[in-house]
């Protein structure tokens, strides 16, 4: 088997006809992390003990032949998802020793079709930021590329499945944290639907944003995994009820927000994503410019309204009932030296911004603004998605740039520009690698990002595979 | 926004966040030039300051409850310190700030006379 080309669909046939077992195909990505992970640092902990254990029992599932799509297929876990008595610590100090107390929903999916977890893979900080540079417990370094970032927050799981360290991974997307290192290390990243995949056990990082969704190197890999994991869950008060779907028509009319697009995106990104749409137009897909008129609001609404919620989710790290505790003589001390110690600079950062775009005086100028923005937004999706079935994007406005190269605040929220109004919207998204284009004289893979309408994921996986089957 | 519009220190201590000076120098000019970039916002034309939200959460019926205690031990684990089936924490009130409110409740005088005095 050659982990670098291998996906979930070839390794099930594979299973299924007995051409290896679950527990052999865990063991050669075990000796895959073992001896390419020392530089790729994409996980923070491999459970290879535990990975054993459960690729046996996916191979007596297997034997009995009950087999389901995820039975011994190896996968990685974002740091950000409990799994019960395993330490999950969102690459944060403050969780570093944190022990879950129970199973999240799309892990207990995943274990009832007896999937096998390799490790969990490191992130920013509380999924802040969009080159796992934020993480407590080091870089992770990109696949494709070991001078530059894999993108973040979820950098780790994309590292994972670019580099042929596990089969598939889950990761969480906020802002574009599945989306945009899926762009920076050639794979395919899919944001559901919000409401489409249930966070219970997902640490909240802003609540009116987050989603859980898959890494994969293929878009029948991503449909196959967001299958598992989706559907309704009385836990989680945001989970949409299970309906069908009523995007069943091939997708024919693809919009454009040109106008846009232009904003600091590079030139050579901005052509490969050109080379793409007249490839779509050659399949017979008619091609419309399209006007969105607050899309270019989306990045400051995000950075009001993002900040404004983690700053009230990260409130429940005090050293109280879980997680880091800094002894001190007045329990006002034991929060903030705790906090102080517990968190990194840039969750510091972004604790410090919602608590002014939210207190008193300011709230109406920046939170309730940015909240009456977004409906706009919102209106506007759900005006263009009248005469389009997709909108399209770069996913990014730049390929995977190199360690510290964007260390002042704005150049790296800049970086989430094209991600962050799929997320506003509550649309889902998807990136399909597609060109490559050159940096330093290495070549660096490029996403192209398709937008449908709330629950049309269908509609992305089509348009998505019309990308794949295309020719160079 | 004008950096001497933000108080950084004071946005620390409502977020019970304890920062280094050195690390307060920093956020003091980065702080208002994030603020700076979003307040873009507010050029949007916007109709209706409040909006019907599209979405509302959907709770689980309040039944079934599960045995009382079947999770304490799990959930007892995590607390840094704990004692007795308790999370311990430092005393919330103190003593003297209760007879302290108590008094000022009781003989509500003694506090005006002592504002006027100053």
């Amino acid at each position: 088997m050659n982990l670098s080309t291998l996906t979930i669909a070839e390794a099930r046939r594979a299973l299924d006809v007995k051409e290896y077992s679950a527990l052999e195909l865990t063991n050669a990505y075990l000796d895959a992390i073992e001896k390419k992970d020392g530089e790729i640092h994409a996980y923070l902990e491999v459970w290879a003990k535990e990975a054993r254990e459960e690729a046996k029992s996916a191979d007596e599932m297997i034997a009995r032949g009950e087999s389901r799509p995820l039975t011994g297929i190896p996968l990685a876990i974002k740091d950000n998802m409990l799994i019960e008595g395993r330490i999950a610590s969102s690459a944060s100090k403050i969780l570093e020793n944190y022990r879950a107390s129970y199973d999240a929903t799309v892990i207990k999916k995943l274990k009832e079709q007896r999937a096998v977890f390799l490790g969990r893979t490191n992130m920013d900080e509380f999924a802040m930021g969009s080159s796992t540079e934020t993480s407590a417990f080091g870089l992770t370094k990109n696949p494709r590329d070991v001078r530059r970032v894999p993108g973040g927050s979820s950098g780790g799981s994309a590292a994972a499945v670019s580099g042929g360290l596990a089969l598939a991974a889950l990761g969480s997307d906020t802002g574009g944290s599945i989306r945009q290192p899926a762009s920076l290390t050639g794979i395919v990243g899919l944001k559901p639907t919000y409401g489409a995949v249930s966070r219970f056990g997902l640490m909240a990082l802003a609540s009116s944003l987050d989603q859980i969704g898959p890494l994969t190197k293929t878009i029948a890999d991503a449909r196959i995994l967001f299958d598992v994991i989706r559907g309704h869950d009385p836990n989680d008060s945001t989970s949409l009820p299970d309906v069908p779907s009523v995007f069943n028509k091939k997708p024919r009319t693809i919009g454009v927000p040109r106008a846009f697009l232009s904003q600091g995106c590079d030139a050579d990104v901005l052509e490969c994503f050109e080379a793409t749409l007249a490839h779509l137009k050659s399949r017979g897909y008619e091609i419309r410019d399209l006007n969105v008129p607050n899309l270019p609001y989306s990045l400051a609404v995000y950075y009001i309204i993002q900040p404004a919620e983690a700053s009230t989710n990260l409130a429940r790290y005090d050293g109280i009932r879980y997680g880091l505790s800094v002894a001190a003589d007045s329990i006002g001390e034991v929060y903030a030296k705790t906090r102080g110690a517990g968190f990194g600079r840039e969750a510091r950062r972004r604790i410090l911004i919602g608590t002014f775009v939210l207190s008193s005086g300011y709230a109406d100028a920046y939170y309730r603004k940015a909240r009456a923005v977004r409906e706009l937004l919102r209106a506007d999706f759900q005006q263009a998605f009248k005469s389009v079935d997709a909108i399209v994007m770069p996913t990014t406005p730049s390929p995977a740039f190199m360690f510290g190269a964007k260390s002042d605040p704005l150049a790296m929220y800049a970086e989430d520009i094209f991600a962050t109004p799929a997320n506003l919207a509550g649309v889902p998204a998807i990136s399909v690698p597609r060109g490559e284009v050159e940096r330093d004289g290495t070549k660096l893979p490029v996403g192209f990002q398709i937008i449908a309408p709330h629950g049309g994921e269908s509609t992305l996986f089509s348009i998505g595979e019309d990308i794949e089957t295309m020719e160079a | 926004m004008n950096k001497n519009d933000v108080d950084v220190r004071a946005l620390a201590k409502l977020a019970r966040l304890e920062v280094s000076a050195e690390e307060l120098a920093k956020l003091e000019n980065e702080i208002p030039d994030i603020l700076a970039f979003v307040e873009t916002v507010q050029k949007a034309a916007v109709s209706r300051e409040t909006t019907t939200p599209a979405l509302h959460n959907v709770m689980r019926s309040d039944e079934n409850p599960h045995e009382s205690g079947v999770y304490t031990e799990t959930l007892m684990k995590a607390a840094p310190v704990s004692e007795n089936n308790r999370v311990v924490v430092k005393q919330v009130v103190s003593r003297a700030e209760i007879f302290r409110k108590q008094s000022d409740h009781e003989n509500p005088s003694v506090v005006s006379k002592k504002a006027t005095k100053k």
